[in-house]
């Protein structure tokens, strides 16, 4: 399905549009419009971000060793990763990098307890109620209160999950969320041995919840209607960090990117110089950038981050039951790449399962308990953190002045990566489920569905407990709005209502 | 203490005291809190954020600067002087740019825990949302003008124990700000060491030794509790 043409309307007529510079990272509020010509064809779908949060901007200043605890605010649902990629990257102007083994592993303690949470919320919260009860189910259905009713069991264990993985997160930084515990070369804590004791007491049961969890993706995913079975099909590279032995890695590794058709293009590329792999374009009509490989340009370099990308990225998951997991997904899919985005949610699982096992890993490494916390050595000027935070890659670079302020600040987030793999999902659905019909709310679900597999900051803040608002306009190919549809955060299907301050300036 | 030993009455407890004392200096002697942001036992009193006023005798004065005397009814915890209080904290934070998720000086700040101890939940006012550019010229202290209270620890500590006299208050009114004595103006210039005791006393996050940051976790810094867990 070639849905390139649909970026943008050959004869946009009627339409103006709109440049803001600098672009800097968003998270939450979503858009999707659409281009109809007068028999409601497709003509153009785009997925806007329309939300300006200037991060980079204000952290232009500040000192750096602030930064890892004032960028966690980015996020409510992994803060973690902002905090261990800007601590990675700042460990570097510290000159404290490599941070001793002790608060390596505490680190990766921290961080894989992100994991765990994170994947949990996004998987049983924000992305089950659509695959438990159907894409267009009843709206009053379809959230985490619907989910608990009719589906007990699967809510508890996600809630549970998430809980354990919050605790990781506390005991390892202080806070369940915004915690403090990173901080430029090395860590200001270790774990204290008695509350390591009460999660290592809850591992086997959290291990088999989490066994659980990749089992019901997977019969949710093999279970999906006909008419989903292409659903958001879209082929595209995959970019991940992954070990120096190709195992899956996700606190500090090589970057690998890999073909759509399975082969690899890139292996084992320092991340420190990921910007002679990668470059940024700026589209006018949304806030967030558009990722590219320098080698391929803009338009054909795109690319996909994230756990479908990292499950079939890698060679290997280091650690037995989520490796198991990971050769029965390769299997079930006879070997082929996979690029159905719903194929997501069941990798999203298998990481889970890793991350528990390697949190159960960790909690029995005496190193975790102390040792030397911190390193030090010759202060630089510059720094490049890298890490795979639960949606994908995440880049954080800084650049710091003698005075210890910085001076610049780039963040490329996992949201960012994906951009033009949403908009080809979007226009994927779009033109396999909406072209020519009259939009209904569960069509506008089916958009919602493809662009929550890839994001759950997405979908989640502004949009809780499965209840993004979602703006779609429908316009003839004058520009003349037809329709505009605006659901609203508590689910409510409003028409005629006022359209978006940047989507009216087009 | 003796039944013949001269106290005064706080809130209806006694409390001993001695030649020299304040109000202040004798009841957080006797473990007693009078809310606080610029005195310390340090340096003199300077009777500058005026949240330790208490009613002498149904007086109202500035607990940091008033001599306790034997036999006076001090009142400190009133709902009228809550309030008042409150407001000046309130008034504090809208003032500055107080951000307390980013800042280092969390959980070790004075203005927070008295913020914290006063029932603050809003701003009240409006935020006045100032642009003051920080000060990071000094190769080990990071002057950051944006916390600042203008509660003169600083400027006693360098003046008294250092010897220094690195800062003064210069300004009138809303306009009013610390000044660094050096000939750029700036701390880079100035006579001030991270070794001096100016260089650590301020109570909020606006003078900090440079690349200490966030080392200490959260649950052993000052203020943390047994409640202190997010």
């Amino acid at each position: 399905m070639d849905t390139r043409p649909l970026e943008t309307a050959a004869d946009p007529k009627g339409l103006r549009r709109i440049a803001i510079d600098p672009l800097s990272r968003v998270e939450g509020h979503g858009k999707v419009t659409l281009l109809l010509d007068d028999d409601n064809r497709v003509r153009q779908a785009r997925l806007h971000i329309v939300e300006f949060r200037g991060f980079e901007k204000f952290i232009e200043g500040r000192p750096y060793w602030e930064v890892p605890v004032m960028v966690q605010r980015l996020c409510g649902i992994y803060p973690v990763s902002h905090h261990l990629a800007a601590s990675k990257a700042l460990d570097r102007v510290a000159g404290g990098w490599p941070v001793p083994p002790a608060a390596d592993r505490i680190r990766r303690l921290m961080h894989y307890g992100q994991i765990v949470q994170s994947h949990a919320l996004h998987f049983f919260h924000l992305a089950s109620p659509d695959l438990l009860f159907g894409f267009d189910a009843e709206v009053d259905r379809r959230n985490i209160v619907g989910v608990a009713g009719a589906f007990p069991d699967a809510a508890r264990q996600g809630v549970m999950l998430r809980k354990f993985g919050q605790e990781v997160i506390r005991i390892t930084s202080g806070k369940r969320i915004h915690g403090t515990g990173a901080i430029p070369g090395g860590m200001n804590r270790a774990v204290d041995p008695a509350e390591r004791d009460a999660l290592r007491a809850e591992l086997p049961q959290v291990l088999a919840w989490a066994q659980d969890a990749v089992t019901l993706a997977r019969r949710l995913h093999e279970n999906l209607p006909a008419r989903y079975a292409d659903f958001a099909d879209t082929p595209a590279a995959m970019m991940s960090l992954v070990g120096r032995d190709g195992a899956m890695e996700l606190y500090d590794g090589v970057l690998r990117l890999r073909e759509s058709d399975g082969r690899i293009a890139v292996d084992g590329f320092d991340d420190q110089c990921y910007r002679e792999l990668i470059d940024e374009a700026v589209k006018p009509w949304t806030y967030m950038k558009f990722p590219y490989r320098r080698d391929l340009g803009v338009d054909d370099g795109w690319y996909r981050v994230g756990p479908l990308a990292r499950v079939q990225n890698c060679d290997f998951i280091p650690t037995p039951r989520a490796e198991a997991a990971r050769q029965a997904f390769v299997a079930a899919h006879g070997g082929q790449p996979v690029h159905t985005v719903l194929a997501t949610h069941w990798a999203r699982m298998i990481e889970l399962l890793h991350g528990v096992e390697t949190v159960a890993a960790l909690l029995d490494d005496a190193l975790i308990t102390g040792g030397p916390l911190q390193a030090e050595g010759p202060r630089q000027r510059s720094g490049i953190g890298m890490i795979e935070a639960p949606r994908g890659t995440l880049i954080h670079e800084y650049e710091v002045g003698d005075d210890d302020l910085v001076t610049r600040c780039n963040l490329i987030v996992s949201t960012t990566h994906n951009n033009q793999a949403m908009n080809e999902a979007v226009r994927a659905v779009a033109l396999r489920y909406l072209d020519g019909e009259t939009i209904t709310e569960g069509l506008l679900n089916h958009i919602e569905v493809a662009v929550r597999a890839y994001d759950p900051c997405l979908s989640c803040a502004t949009h809780a407990l499965g209840q993004m608002p979602l703006a779609v306009s429908v316009r003839a190919a004058d520009g003349r709005v037809l329709d505009h549809v605006l659901r609203s955060s508590t689910g409510e299907l409003l028409r005629d209502g006022p359209a978006h301050d940047a989507e009216a300036a087009q | 203490m003796s039944a013949t030993d001269p106290t005064f009455d706080l809130d209806g407890q006694p409390v001993p005291l001695q030649p020299g004392d304040t109000i202040l200096s004798a009841a957080a002697r006797a473990g007693h809190e009078v809310p606080h942001l610029c005195w310390s036992e340090e340096v003199s009193g300077s009777a500058s954020c005026r949240l330790c006023t208490v009613l002498a005798d149904g007086r109202p004065v500035a607990a940091c600067v008033t001599p306790a005397v034997a036999g006076q009814k001090v009142e400190c915890r009133t709902p009228s002087l809550d309030t008042q209080r409150l407001r000046l904290l309130q008034m504090l934070f809208v003032e500055g740019n107080h951000f307390c998720p980013g800042c280092e000086k969390s959980g070790n700040c004075v203005l927070q825990v008295q913020a914290e101890r006063a029932g603050m939940t809003d701003l009240h006012f409006e935020a006045l949302n100032p642009e003051r550019p920080v000060d990071a010229s000094h190769p080990d202290v990071l002057f950051e003008p944006n916390r600042c209270i203008l509660c003169q620890l600083c400027v006693r500590a360098s003046d008294e124990i250092d010897g220094k006299r690195v800062f003064a208050i210069g300004g009138h009114g809303i306009a009013t700000r610390l000044l660094i004595d050096s000939p750029s103006g700036r701390l880079g210039d100035s006579a001030l060491s991270v070794d001096d005791r100016a260089a650590h006393i301020c109570p909020v996050g606006a003078l900090l030794p440079k690349r200490v940051g966030f080392a200490v976790p959260i649950g052993q810094r000052r203020f943390d509790t047994e409640d202190t867990r997010g």
